[in-house]
């Protein structure tokens, strides 16, 4: 097949069949060089972001929230155009009709929506309440098919934040596929796609597909509808960067208009624009200060993207994030890097319009990678505590080369995977149910299978084990059955149309469970083996208490005694989990990620016999708890990198912090310190780092006068929060983190 | 091997700040100086209750071969080192056998037969030339200039790669003189590439309060910026 719009490009598969990745393949131009070829702001630019910047801290002087559209329900065409300045403005498209207004989506369920407009003093309309009288949501469909034990283990907060009352996300809709293709074609390919799926015997699984089928057609003639609510005719293929970029923007912008989804990730646009960029500057239609501006502009429509959340939401995900997480970098099957001009312009975002914490830009680090560009992510990393690294040479050799990162750690081939996100079960509070014989002392709740309480002066390894294992089944069991009910629901009455309308028909599925309480289980498990732990008992012969006597190794030393508990810990539970078969014959995987849950979850669990007391908080993701570690920040990136990606697919994320010192002497010092040091623990396998370059005083000081740091941006759990959208509780949490310290 | 068990005060994994690259740094018990700027009083005791034989520290180092590329390694600090020559030849020589780069952090005031030997094994020495006054040394080191001097004189012949440091304090070597005579021992010693003035801290006061014993520099200022940026100018490396 042949497009005009296509002069200009290397001919491929990619002509003939949906393939974005071997229209990269084709066309891109790697490149090696450093970063001296980049331009700054522009006036316009600048002009632009002075009235982002005025909208920003009136939306925080509003209480986080700025405007509520409570009266129209959110999807593609429903609102009239809005923008920020019209005549300036090169890529266009606002989910309302106003910046940072923010709509409402009741698909995912009602409840929420009600609280979130009154946590900000609206009220949902009764229009809106009308519409959904009669229309079952997600959140409706999930409660009528709960199970008692499902009720308790959500109560209980022994599962939680599962996405059984708002958008499961995770998901991401190829989005480059409309500026390669145009919807037209798009549409044609899905409506060859529905027919097919009538051909063979219809059951459950293809009548479903095809009533999928005819929604994702719906809703690409509604993406062109929208399109041209702003002017732009998206039937065919992009014919120039800045039509890639908006085209590209407008398939993403109509799925985050239909689903509030927690995590709405982009992909990895950088090296494909790159390709439409490169075409335009050779015929001398485009300059490199005009390209920077066109990434720019597109930047500044994804930092304001919004979604109306409640507070209890905001305590498991807080700082208002969007997870658009744009995967840049990374190299090639081919051994050729990925790494262009604009993967350095994506990047210079951060310069021309200040640090931000969305997009979350995530670098796919492969040792392999250009030294000049893997000195560029170190500067960008030190200058603005932006950015997070992923391991590529981990990831390609099982995604490929076209993968993307859902939310924080999430990898999936873009158009080809997606997820059924399940949040996270509670280790330690697990363990804690264990040890108490089917008891949460917490929520004072019997669950789970029910045995004598364990007894003893002291606490018996081996038998700890045993039973641990019998609760580990259990739960797992449970929390697969959960899921299988909650995505069930989520495809029934919240269905991604757009997304999955941008995906081939024939999708390969995760269901990707969690761990939260990792490091406090390794060190209680340690503490058990190798120090003497004494139970301490209430009044109703229930464990509250531990008197922990003796030296014990601390998951974040390196130590293998310890480590390799909590290695064992995800192996444990990834293979239980496996044992129950997921709807739709996804695939099982885990991630250990807390997000900023940590502090929610740390408060719903007793004292462990790690000597973590009651209710405080675990440590994010995979960490090391708060300065458990003695012999310096390799050693605790060490331990971390012991956790099998193997058993982890859905990602192990850490968070680092090092202060300027700790790094080097000057600038360039740290820069080759910082790119040494995740060469090193790439190399160990590790998967994934958010680092911060920063002194704790900082933070210290912005806890105290958030008016000084309006936009101190920093990196949590997978991904970059504005410091001062954390709730208290969360800012101190972060603040007591382990800060890598010179000597 | 039969190996020698050294006394060990702390190791750090990572480090930036004491030889080229990252640095598995091991701080090393027991100094035989008692320097009035010391910001490690916890090492001079000869006595640790960490003890680990060669192969063990350089087993842990391994660990860390990933992060060091090409410029980075190991470096024995302390403490001194010197006065754990032996240990330290074997740690070095084990490093040398798995492609580890050695760096020693020393006060150069020992040179015996151990000591030359241990140097034969050091693909760098970070020297510490705390004043270029004989009076201040005897005052404040507990030795005189010439045991530096002549271990510097040492490495020049044996062609051993030095970066040479001095503490700057403000009103005991702050100040041009003493710059000027630092430059004529860089002059004379082509051994020397590098030079590291590091500005007086006094972040050790919690270490010796915890110790109960006076800091002996409390009242002395740290350095400004301006005061150090001064100073380095006027260096000839």
């Amino acid at each position: 097949m042949e497009h005009n719009n296509w002069n200009g490009f290397n001919k491929g598969v990619w002509q003939d069949e949906i393939n974005v990745r071997d229209f990269i393949q084709q066309n891109y131009k790697e490149y090696k060089g450093d970063d001296s070829f980049l331009a700054g702001a522009t006036p316009r630019t600048d002009a632009m972001m002075k009235k982002l910047n005025s909208l920003f801290a009136l939306e925080r002087q509003y209480g986080g929230v700025l405007d509520i559209d409570t009266t129209t329900v959110s999807s593609l065409t429903s609102y009239l155009p809005g923008y920020i300045d019209k005549a300036n403005e090169l890529i266009v498209g606002m989910q309302t009709n106003r910046p940072l207004k923010r709509g409402v989506n009741p698909f995912g369920g009602m409840r929420m929506v009600r609280q979130a407009c009154e946590a900000y003093g609206y009220k949902l309309s009764d229009k809106v309440e009308e519409e959904f009288k009669f229309r079952t949501t997600h959140n409706d469909g999930v409660f009528r098919a709960y199970t008692d034990e499902m009720r308790a283990a959500r109560k209980c907060h022994v599962i939680t934040g599962l996405p059984d009352a708002y958008g499961r996300g995770r998901i991401i809709g190829d989005y480059r596929r409309v500026a390669l293709y145009g919807v037209d074609r798009l549409i044609e390919e899905k409506k060859k796609d529905k027919a097919a799926c009538g051909l063979g015997d219809l059951q459950t699984n293809n009548i479903r597909l095809s009533e999928e089928l005819f929604q994702q057609i719906a809703f690409l003639g509604y993406l062109k509808e929208m399109a041209a609510m702003y002017g732009f005719d998206i039937s065919g293929p992009a014919k120039n960067a800045r039509e890639a970029i908006q085209w590209t923007y407008f398939a993403y912008l109509a799925a985050i208009k239909e689903q509030n989804g927690a995590a709405m990730s982009l992909g990895r646009v950088s090296t494909f624009f790159d390709i439409y960029i490169e075409r335009d500057i050779a015929r001398g239609v485009l300059t490199e200060e005009s390209a920077q501006e066109l990434m720019d502009d597109f930047v500044m429509k994804l930092r304001i993207a919004r979604h109306l959340r409640t507070p209890e939401y905001n305590e498991l995900f807080g700082g208002d994030p969007m997870w658009i997480t744009e995967a840049v970098g990374g190299m090639g099957e081919d051994g050729r890097t990925l790494v262009t001009k604009n993967s350095f312009r994506m990047l210079n975002t951060l310069y021309t319009l200040g640090s931000s914490p969305e997009p979350n830009l995530t670098i796919l680090w492969s040792t392999s990678l250009p030294e000049n560009f893997k000195r560029f992510c170190a500067k960008v990393s030190k200058d603005t505590d932006s950015i997070q690294y992923e391991n590529d040479d981990v990831m390609r050799p099982i995604y490929g080369d076209d993968y993307a990162i859902a939310c924080c750690v999430s990898a999936m081939k873009i158009g080809k995977q997606m997820q059924f996100f399940g949040a996270r079960c509670n280790l330690a509070k697990l363990l804690l149910i264990a040890i108490n014989g089917g008891y949460d002392t917490t929520s004072q709740m019997h669950i789970g299978p029910q045995m004598p309480v364990m007894d003893g002066e002291k606490l018996d390894f081996d038998e700890l084990m045993e039973r641990f294992q019998v609760y580990i089944e259990w739960l797992s069991h449970l929390y697969v059955n959960t899921m299988n009910v909650i995505h069930y629901m989520h495809d029934k009455y919240a269905y991604e149309k757009i997304q999955m309308a941008l995906h081939d028909t024939d999708v390969e599925r995760f269901m990707a469970f969690g761990i939260a309480g990792l490091s406090v289980v390794a060190d209680s498990l340690s503490a058990i083996k190798f120090a003497e732990v004494k139970p301490v008992k209430d009044e109703n012969g229930f464990i509250t208490e531990f008197k922990t006597v003796g030296e014990f190794p601390k998951y974040g030393n390196d130590d293998d005694r310890v480590d390799l508990i909590a290695k064992d810990m995800a192996h444990r539970v990834i293979t239980a989990l496996r044992q129950t078969p997921t709807y739709r014959n996804a695939i099982h995987t885990l991630s250990v990620l807390t997000i900023t849950s940590n502090v929610m979850y740390g408060k719903n669990t007793g004292a462990t016999p790690d000597g973590r007391k009651n209710a405080e908080p675990f440590a994010p993701g995979a960490n090391p708890m708060h300065n458990r570690e003695e012999n310096g920040a390799l050693a605790s990136l060490n331990s971390v990198a012991k956790i099998s990606y193997d058993d982890c697919r859905d990602g192990i994320s850490n968070t680092f912090s090092i202060t300027p010192e700790a790094l080097g002497r000057d600038d360039d010092e740290r820069v080759t310190n910082l790119v040494a040091i995740l060469d090193g623990y790439f190399a160990k396998k590790a998967h994934h780092i958010n680092v911060n370059v920063l002194n704790r005083e900082t933070l210290m000081d912005a806890y105290e006068n958030p008016e000084k740091y309006p936009n101190l941006t920093i990196r949590v759990s997978g991904y970059a929060v504005n410091f001062n959208k954390l709730s208290k509780a969360q800012q101190r949490e972060v603040i007591s983190r382990t800060f890598h310290e010179a000597m | 091997m039969n190996s020698v068990v050294g006394q060990v005060h702390s190791i750090q994994s990572l480090g930036t700040v004491d030889g080229p690259g990252l640095r598995f740094v091991v701080f090393l018990q027991g100094c035989n100086l008692r320097c009035g700027c010391c910001h490690n009083p916890d090492t001079w005791e000869m006595q640790s209750d960490k003890q680990f034989t060669a192969e063990e520290i350089v087993e842990k180092a391994l660990h860390y071969k990933e992060y060091f590329g090409e410029k980075g390694g190991i470096t024995l600090s302390g403490g001194e080192p010197l006065l754990q020559a032996e240990f330290c030849y074997e740690i070095f020589k084990l490093c040398h056998e798995n492609g580890i780069n050695t760096c020693l952090d020393t006060s150069g005031s020992i040179l015996n037969d151990k000591v030359k030997t241990l140097l034969t094994e050091a693909d760098r020495v970070l020297l510490d030339i705390k004043y270029t006054d004989n009076d201040l040394y005897i005052k404040n080191v507990g030795c005189s200039l010439e045991k530096p001097l002549e271990f510097l004189y040492y490495l020049n012949e044996q062609n051993i790669p030095v970066t040479l440091r001095q503490v700057i304090i403000p009103t005991l070597n702050d100040n041009e003189e003493n710059i000027q005579k630092l430059n004529e021992i860089i002059k004379n010693h082509s051994c020397i590439d590098k030079v590291e003035l590091l500005p007086f801290k006094k972040i050790c006061q919690t270490k010796y309060d915890n110790m109960q014993i006076p800091f002996p520099m409390a009242n002395i200022p740290v350095p400004t910026k301006d005061g150090m940026n001064m100073l380095n100018k006027l260096l000839i490396i």
